[in-house]
């Protein structure tokens, strides 16, 4: 047999890599891999990792705080401001996900079933509120609504001051996105001919829809509803920007800024995080487990009216009324920073900006953190994910371990990110030599785990299990088939997956703002700025926002031109 | 009661680069059993649906009961449809789904339920009315399917390929299943098929595509006994193919120089002297006989491969002229014969058809899409 084991011609072009079986390393490796004990240990220590460094943390950082839960009760008002915080956040993201749900599911209709030529720019201009960092978002909406600059200035007092109205519209604008991106996924996978079929037994279209369609697309409107949700519970930089707070109180209190105000080492901090945790899991239990069951209304038909409704003149005043709603609810506020960032460039703050003087000093160190957070977050979840990404896949653990590890992922996802750092900052203090940048990478890791090994796992999922077989009768060891096979084929979903990571963590303002008092990232100076913690002028706000945005598109836009085309299922 | 009449419909897809039905006129008529038989590609799928009203035609008109229906949605047709993949609605039980139709009609109550059992006690389903799609066979789903196309009430039946996806015995069973069961319920039905022995077994009249257009609608007899063109000749039934020249005509009909100085008598004395020509004839068609003899349309060869096909028995004979023909014999009829050996192959003149040499080629001619 040939000595060195060289990679297909084509793979190796795709991956760009330095040909290290000149040295043997790899060989050894590949050979090294087919050691059952090797594997084990591979497979066990991405599991380590993940109980020590995820799960476990936050689960025992509340029972170590577990004695100032009770504190709680014996101050009645902090009490009631706890729980009414609490309701606030549960109520705001029912109703949030809800109106998402219905102002989404029209727009996702006809990006899906249209046919004119402009749907690729608006599935495009559909993602833009996702792709914008959320204190860009929040700050945003807050100039729009409710700044002079904004709508307002045409209604000559401030339309939409910050408070709980303010919030409503900024977590439906940021979670429309998600529904619309998995409903039109949903449509476009959705077999066309069970809605011929209802068709030709006599249903009008929107009796056909309604009867059958959003019936069999119920689970991907509840996995849409869940991340609306989990969303609006878990976000906290722009909520805290919109939120209307003053001094040490704000207009609208949710649990992520109820947190932000009293500071997460009170005992009401640790009281409302266990809360919202619990509840959160609770809830998403119940969801997972009774909405297969659910079912929606099917049976009763309104022929004559549902015959109407499906008129042409109907469908294109309910198109036109969800794009009107999509341009000046969602997509016009959250361009709005545009304005003062371009004017921040014409009056001279760039200058200012770009010599690092006075406050830009510290906004560029600590956008420098943020990078250097995110990077290492990054490679570490590649590095401890991939290992858990194939167990999950493949089932390497057994069936029902595999499984059960399968769900416990998910778990990061749904807790708020605030309540998630306030945890682990409990846990972790509790060994006090770890420095603050530690944690805040730890609490980074744990948020952003859960999306690198989801898409992972569901990329590696799509390639069948014959591949794998006929590359391993062919002679490939494990590590070689990782490589030479596995790898290539879900190099997007690899690439996606880190990249969501990186801007995840990035983004992310809860956590960091719960785990570390010292170390500022870029969205928690801003939202520093934004509330006017320090001397800033409108104009650097804009710019420093206008920074932050152009960097993600940029960061984006080499994901899109690094790995084209959608991956094909194999 | 419906009749159909396609007018002069096109339909194209891909802005206009795909023909996929190019200016089909057809008409079927009330209570007959229809079949669109040809390959993959035609246009026969497209014309069904055009029909339908799931897609709406470029050009052209579509009548149903004398109606022109070009701008009426697919509920207000009056059809049912059965599709390939049966298309049972995967959130609702068999009764579910057979009802539907009815249900979105809002009918009565009392009226759906009685023609829901009618139809699948029709289909012999009854008793599992509680089942899901997913716990049943694909037989039984295309039965269900059946059931529920017809629960509607719908007097025009349209079926696109139903048989496609189910094995080899469960199609014989169904083929005559749904051929009784719509000529009890007296309606008319569209079949889309690419099984000649299927059209063929079920049908009352077929219309035969290629490439987006009609070659020929007759009966299953006519298509078989006067193809009138080499691809018909091809796809209903087999055919071999020898290429020739006229070399004389007269009263009862015309001889044929085949390859090799080889002359045969035909019947059809249609064709003009020396124009250039294709003989078809069908391995069932020809005699197979020991030895050379002197008979009438005697073709001397050896044999080259023969298969035993369970009915028949396949040989096929290499000509001294070079050709090699495929002859059939039922296995039953008369002793088998050995490979190698010297035979006399021959047919009578009358069962044999003659075409014009095709001006793009015989092969392009025979190829399907």
């Amino acid at each position: 047999m040939e000595g060195s084991i060289r990679p297909l011609r084509g793979c190796q072009r795709d991956l760009g890599r330095i040909d290290l079986s000149r040295f043997g390393l790899l060989k050894f490796l590949d050979g090294v891999s087919s050691k059952p004990a090797i594997r084990y240990m591979t497979y066990s220590v991405s599991i380590v990792f993940f109980f020590a460094l995820i799960l476990i943390p936050p689960i025992l950082g509340i029972l170590l705080k577990w004695n100032q839960v009770g504190q709680i009760f014996e101050n009645p008002s902090l009490q009631s401001r706890a729980l009414a915080a609490i309701y606030a956040s549960f109520g705001v993201a029912l109703f949030v996900s809800l109106i998402d749900l219905v102002a989404g599911l029209p727009l996702a209709w006809f990006i899906a079933r249209g046919k004119t030529r402009w749907l690729n720019a608006l599935d495009t201009l559909v993602d833009i509120p996702f792709i914008l960092p959320t204190v860009a978002l929040g700050y945003s909406l807050l100039l729009f609504w409710s700044q002079p600059e904004g709508v307002s200035s045409l209604f000559g007092a401030n339309l939409i001051s910050p408070g709980w109205l303010l919030v409503i519209l900024l977590h439906f604008v940021f979670s429309f996105p998600i529904i619309v991106r998995v409903m039109v996924g949903a449509l476009l996978d959705y077999q066309i001919v069970y809605e011929e079929a209802s068709r030709t037994l006599g249903a009008p279209p929107l009796t056909a829809d309604r009867t059958v369609t959003l019936s069999i697309l119920k689970p991907s409107l509840m996995s849409s509803f869940i991340l609306a949700f989990a969303r609006s519970l878990s976000e906290t930089g722009a909520t805290v920007m919109v939120a209307g707070i003053v001094g040490n109180r704000a207009a609208f209190e949710n649990g992520p800024v109820f947190i932000y105000l009293v500071g997460k080492n009170s005992a009401e901090a640790v009281f409302v995080s266990f809360v919202l945790i619990a509840v959160a899991s609770l809830i998403f239990g119940v969801i997972t487990l009774l909405g297969p069951r659910l079912k929606l209304p099917t049976k009763k038909v309104w022929p004559v009216f549902e015959r109407r409704l499906s008129g042409n003149s109907v469908a294109m005043s309910r198109n036109a009324l969800t794009l009107i709603i999509f341009f000046f609810i969602v997509l016009v506020p959250s361009l709005f920073v545009a304005l003062p960032t371009v004017y921040a460039i014409t009056n001279g703050t760039l200058a200012q900006a770009l010599s690092g003087a006075g406050i830009w000093q510290g906004y560029w160190n600590s956008l420098i953190l943020s990078y250097f957070v995110g990077a290492t977050v990054t490679l570490i979840n590649v590095f401890i994910g991939l290992p858990m990404a194939v167990l999950i896949a493949r089932k390497r653990a057994g069936a029902l371990p595999s499984k059960i590890l399968d769900v416990l992922i998910n778990v990061p996802l749904i807790v708020p990110s605030i309540a998630l750092g306030a945890s682990m900052s409990f846990f972790w203090s509790n060994f006090a030599f770890i420095p603050e940048i530690a944690l805040l990478v730890f609490a980074h890791i744990a948020i952003t785990y859960p999306y690198f090994v989801r898409a992972m796992a569901s990329a590696i999922e799509r390639i069948s299990m014959d591949l794998e077989k006929a590359s391993r009768i062919l002679g490939a060891k494990p590590l070689t088939l990782f490589r030479t096979v596995i790898l290539p084929l879900t190099k997007y979903s690899l690439f996606a997956g880190a990249l969501i990571v990186f801007t995840r963590s990035v983004d992310e303002t809860g956590a960091t703002v719960a785990v570390t008092s010292t170390l500022k990232t870029a969205p928690v100076l801003l939202v520093g700025w934004v509330n006017r913690t320090v001397k800033v002028t409108a104009s650097d706000i804009g710019l420093g926002i206008g920074f932050l945005i152009i960097l993600s598109f940029a960061v984006l836009l080499v994901m899109r031109l690094a790995v084209r085309g959608r991956e094909r299922r194999y | 009661m419906p009749e159909v009449k396609v007018e002069n419909v096109t339909k194209k897809f891909g802005e206009g680069k795909i023909v996929a039905v190019d200016n089909v006129s057809l008409q079927i008529n009330d209570k007959e059993y229809f079949a669109l038989l040809g390959p993959s590609g035609c246009g026969k799928t497209t014309l069904l649906r055009l029909i339908a009203g799931l897609i709406q035609p470029d050009e052209g008109n579509i009548y149903i009961d004398g109606k022109l229906v070009n701008d009426v949605p697919p509920e207000d047709r009056g059809i049912g449809f059965v599709f390939q993949t049966y298309a049972l609605f995967p959130h609702m039980d068999v009764w579910g789904n057979v009802t539907y139709g009815p249900r979105v009609k809002a009918w009565d109550t009392q009226e759906s339920n009685k023609i829901g059992r009618e139809m699948l006690e029709m289909v012999r389903l009854f008793e599992r009315s509680k089942a899901f799609p997913q716990e049943l066979s694909g037989g039984m789903m295309q039965r269900v399917a059946l059931a529920r196309a017809l629960s509607a009430g719908a007097k025009l039946l349209l079926l696109d390929e139903p048989l496609g996806a189910l094995d080899a015995k469960i199609r014989l069973e169904l083929r005559y299943e749904i051929r009784r069961l719509v000529k009890d319920l007296e309606l008319t039905a569209i079949h889309v098929t690419h099984d000649q022995g299927e059209a063929m077994a079920m049908s009352d009249r077929i219309a035969v595509m290629r490439k987006g257009r009609i070659l020929q609608v007759g009966t299953p007899q006519e298509l078989y006994m006067n193809p009138q063109e080499i691809f018909v000749a091809n796809f209903v039934g087999e055919s071999n193919f020898l290429e020739g020249f006229v070399e004389s005509i007269n009263d009862i009909g015309a001889v044929l120089e085949l390859r090799g100085k080889l002359d045969v008598k035909v019947s059809d004395k249609n064709k003009r002297l020396g124009e250039r020509i294709v003989l078809a004839i069908r391995p069932e068609a020809l005699e197979l006989e020991k030895r050379h003899k002197k008979v009438e349309n005697a073709m001397h060869g050896r044999i080259e491969r023969f298969r035993f096909e369970g009915t028949n028995i396949r040989y096929e004979v290499r000509l001294e002229n070079e050709d090699s023909v495929v002859v059939t014999r039922p296995t039953l009829a008369g002793e088998w014969l050995d490979l190698g050996e010297k035979v006399t192959v021959s047919f009578p003149p009358d069962k044999s058809f003659v075409f014009t040499y095709p001006s793009k080629g015989l092969r392009e001619e025979l190829m399907a899409e």
